[in-house]
């Protein structure tokens, strides 16, 4: 398959290394990957924030970029949320706006629109993918992957069929791990509470890493890791290395 | 009338009713008033308010049975317990209809007195809500009495969360259950 | 007026109060136990709350003319139906019925629309003293305090600071251990002689019943019962919104409230009132209709299903944020998620423009409401209409640069070479430790990961050629590859 990738600019500023893995796990398949390099963001952090006039331009070019008909079979995300933005949330939002165009767009962008983990279990009916990662790992289930983009149980799935894997079950893991976004700013003190949690949790397990679907939320979990894990007493740098599942399937044995 | 009395049902509405911590007594139709003078034996149980309209067959000896035609609060307050029918019951959720039916008293009476004893017939168990409503709806379309759907003895989870049973209704309910005559 | 609400820093200071904390989660984890499991046992709990959802929504369609119906069905049935446009109204026609009947002390049950217009309060201004009459009710009122749950009120008292607090009040010169029994029994004994001798009740209500006019009060402790059955005046207060179409609409939201609130099958009492019945419950019987901004939620087409709320509480038992900082950092009687949402729309986004933003988006709250409110898409907006109504210039400066950038891919990697090199120095060994100003609060308890030294699409355009011409750059120029467009 042609599948086009939408790095978020969160992956593309902060985490390259995840657009990068994506390419190889794809490509390791036997699939074209196409990074249509028009893109910036797809407005999922003005809407949060309350800026929805901002958000339905930022959305609007983000479809025109990612639903160009160019023979792409699918758009391929490494984050759920965004994924969740612009296939369940965004219809609804442009429509209330009376946007009614961008509402149908987004509506067929998001037919062929899947986050890594979903498009290779459900679409591509891929579990094993010739990935080896000897190491002890917990999944944090992301409240966007799992209450809007619905993805389900497809990232275990594939983490099942890593080589040398060893998955850890995550205590408490449908608590939200408290970024939210600009609510990791605005109610930062919140945030952290609920971040402490979270990385008490991951500490826990005894796991080596942790990984999500959701950059974002790998940013926040990972920088709460650094400050209340540090691999070397006053840090920085955490014990336990907060890794996207796309850097993990791209793993391979003798990396 | 919609109801099913399968056994299952009547067993269903004994067992919902231990769970919620009120006492079952399975009697024989014509060992009604025999069971009530056994409940009020053992608890202490002196004065007895019942419904003016309550069956004699069902009014125990050796306790003085006190007619309520319209007791002031205080003088209800005066009773140990209280002995009613009722217009339905439901497994599902173990619960006692009182819906103005000529056994189930004021609500006053079956509100006051520390002790609850309520005669419910197996014909009178509906499965659940849903199948007691139309019974109830047609009380209220009809007559617009207040109506009454008892589902254990008072409680309360206001101090951590931790259920104290008894609060202000009656802190001890017993239902006896009455099997076909 | 009054100032707009800190929540940020209300929650700040509430997440300082261990002893707040542990009673919070101990509480909430524990109900939100019984909750799972009393709906787990339902065959079909999502059909049961698609059909409550469309039963509430139809009320509030059709509103105006249900409550026609019910306040007609209720005055023949003997009530007498009053309309309150707003608290001040409410609370007179409350005072004026206790004047009328020489009642100085009346006994009421819980209810969040008495505590949303001070009633309590405004009646001890005329000389009436309002005796609440639910245990956790009772505590808020001994301890002057105000209630921090919807569903227990007190939630954020431990059992050793309730006997304090009875020491101090209804139990002074007494032993008493912190066992809740006991404590019950206090409360217990104190209340039923003024159950015995009051004149007068006032209920809230958990529904209205449009086809025969029938109020329905759900309880557990019988203190509903004892208002609504002993005095011989009654008085509801009932918010418009709480109106429903028929009977079989009041059983359907009876089997959800009990198993969605408390983890029960079914409450303990459940009551249904319709005007008065000679011989048997209160001669005279009064219902106020109360409005107070509820029709103001009801104008705005995606706000308005907050409106559909039964107050069950589910939202707030299983919220992260609520449950770490409890009730009383939302400033309104209406906290965690349903109040994010239903605060702001009652009485103005001006005071409680912040609410909205008071929540991480975790979507926890949709997954357990019982008339499938979908909050965060609610939440979101009343971000929209808070960012229009009472956004700081400083903060549309920002958001609009970032659009800006965000608008042309060459202006985003431009941005992004900016803030790397702004970041150099700030980074040490790899991670940045502190942000400056607003953004500080991330780095108060995380880590920053800095600006990849090379961004994906730097490496795209380098590996793999780009569709677009390579801004100026310190990097080696990309291979520039023939790629298929």
């Amino acid at each position: 398959m042609k599948i086009a990738l939408f790095i978020t600019c969160v992956a593309d500023t902060l985490f390259p290394e995840t657009g990068i893995a994506v390419v190889r796990v794809l490509e390791r398949l036997g699939h074209e990957v196409v990074f249509p390099a028009g893109q910036t963001c797809c407005g999922q952090m003005h809407v949060n924030s309350g800026y929805r006039d901002d958000a339905l331009r930022l959305a609007r070019r983000f479809v025109d970029v990612l639903g160009r008909d160019d023979g792409v079979d699918a758009v391929v995300s490494p984050s759920s949320s965004c994924v969740g933005w612009v296939r369940e949330l965004l219809p609804g939002v442009a429509r209330e706006a009376g946007d009614e165009r961008l509402a149908a767009d987004a509506e067929a962008l998001g037919g062929r629109l899947f986050e890594l983990s979903e498009l290779l279990v459900r679409r591509l009916g891929v579990e094993d993918v010739g990935a080896a990662y000897p190491r002890r790992v917990t999944l944090h289930p992301t409240c966007h992957s799992q209450r809007v983009a619905r993805i389900g149980d497809a990232p275990q799935r594939l983490l099942a069929k890593v080589k040398g894997l060893e998955l850890l079950e995550l205590p408490e893991a449908t608590e939200c791990c408290g970024f939210g976004g600009t609510f990791s700013i605005k109610n930062a003190a919140v945030s952290l509470a609920m971040l402490e949690d979270k990385c008490r949790n991951i500490l826990a397990t005894g796991a080596d890493v942790v990984t999500a679907v959701d950059p974002s939320c790998l940013l926040h979990i990972g920088g709460g890791l650094s400050r209340l894990a540090p691999a070397a007493p006053g840090g920085p740098g955490p014990a336990v290395r907060a890794v996207h599942l796309a850097q993990i399937l791209a793993a391979e044995a003798g990396a | 009338m919609n109801s099913r009395r399968g056994e299952a049902v009547v067993a269903g509405f004994a067992e919902r009713l231990a769970l919620q911590h009120v006492e079952v007594r399975r009697v024989a139709a014509d060992a009604v008033a025999a069971a009530v003078a056994g409940v009020c034996a053992e608890l202490g149980v002196r004065r007895l308010g019942v419904p003016p309209a309550l069956p004699e067959p069902w009014r125990p000896a050796g306790v003085d049975v006190v007619e309520d035609h319209g007791l002031a609060p205080a003088e209800l307050d005066t009773l140990d317990a209280a002995l009613t029918g009722c217009t339905l019951a439901i497994a599902e959720t173990g619960s006692l209809v009182l819906a103005a039916g000529p056994d189930d008293g004021r609500r006053a009476l079956s509100l006051v007195p520390d002790v609850y004893i309520c005669v419910v017939r197996e014909d009178q168990i509906e499965p659940d809500l849903p199948a007691a409503m139309p019974r109830i709806a047609g009380v209220v379309r009809d007559s617009g009495h207040p109506v009454v759907i008892v589902s254990g003895p008072s409680a309360t989870s206001d101090i951590e969360l931790h259920r104290v049973e008894g609060v202000h209704g009656p802190r001890r309910l017993v239902v006896l259950l009455v099997g076909p005559g | 007026m009054s100032r707009a609400h800190d929540f940020p820093a209300a929650a700040r200071a509430a997440l300082a109060d261990a002893q707040l904390r542990a009673n919070l989660r101990g509480a909430t984890h524990t109900i939100r136990a019984r909750r799972a499991a009393a709906v787990a046992e339902l065959p079909d709990f999502e059909g049961l709350r698609e059909q409550a959802r469309r039963v509430k929504d139809d009320a509030l369609d059709h509103l105006d003319e249900l409550l026609a119906r019910f306040e007609a069905a209720a005055t023949a049935a003997g009530a007498q139906v009053h309309h309150a446009a707003d608290a001040g109204a409410a609370n007179a026609f409350v005072a004026a019925i206790a004047r009328d009947h020489g009642v100085t002390e009346l006994v009421k049950t819980k209810s969040l629309a008495t505590d949303e217009i001070g009633l309590d309060a405004a009646l001890a201004a005329t000389g009436v003293e309002a005796v609440e009459t639910d245990l956790a009710e009772l505590i808020v009122q001994l301890a002057g305090d105000t209630a921090s749950h919807i569903l227990v009120p007190a939630v954020h008292y431990s059992r050793g600071q309730v006997r304090d607090l009875f020491l101090r009040t209804i139990a002074r010169g007494r032993e008493l251990s912190d066992d809740p029994r006991e404590l019950a029994e206090v409360s217990r004994v104190y209340l039923r002689e003024r159950f015995l001798r009051a004149g007068m009740g006032v209920t809230g209500a958990n529904a209205g019943v449009a086809e025969t006019g029938t109020v329905c009060v759900v309880e557990n402790e019988g203190n509903g019962r004892m208002c609504t059955t002993l005095p011989s005046v009654l008085v509801t207060v009932m918010g418009i919104e709480k109106v429903v179409a028929t009977l079989d609409d009041l059983a359907l939201l009876l089997r959800l409230l009990p198993r969605s609130a408390t983890g029960e099958r079914m409450s303990s009492y459940v009551s249904l009132l319709t005007g008065i019945t000679p011989g048997d419950g209160p001669r005279e019987y009064h219902i106020v209709l109360l409005d107070n901004g509820r029709r103001d939620a009801l104008a705005d087409p995606v706000g308005r299903q907050a409106l559909r709320c039964i107050r069950c509480s589910a939202c707030l038992n299983v919220c992260p944020v609520y449950t770490r900082v409890g009730g009383h950092a939302y400033g309104s009687i209406y906290p965690g998620p349903i109040g994010a949402i239903l605060t702001p729309q009652l009485w103005g986004m001006e005071r409680h423009a912040e609410l909205p933003f008071a929540s991480s988006l975790c979507g926890a709250c949709a997954e357990v409401c019982p008339v499938g409110i979908d909050i965060p898409e609610v939440l979101l907006h009343l971000r929209a209409r808070a960012v229009r109504e009472q956004a700081p210039a400083a903060e549309k400066v920002v958001y609009g640069a970032a659009a800006w950038a965000f608008g042309a891919p060459r202006r985003f990697a431009a941005a992004q070479k900016a803030v790397r090199a702004a970041e150099r120095p700030l980074a040490r060994r790899g991670l940045v430790r502190r942000l400056p100003g607003p953004l500080a609060g991330w780095t108060e308890g995380r880590d920053l990961r800095p600006v990849a030294r090379e961004t994906f699409r730097e490496w795209w355009a380098r590996e793999r050629g780009s569709e677009e011409r390579p801004g100026r750059c310190r990097e080696k120029p990309p291979v520039r590859e023939e790629k298929a467009p």
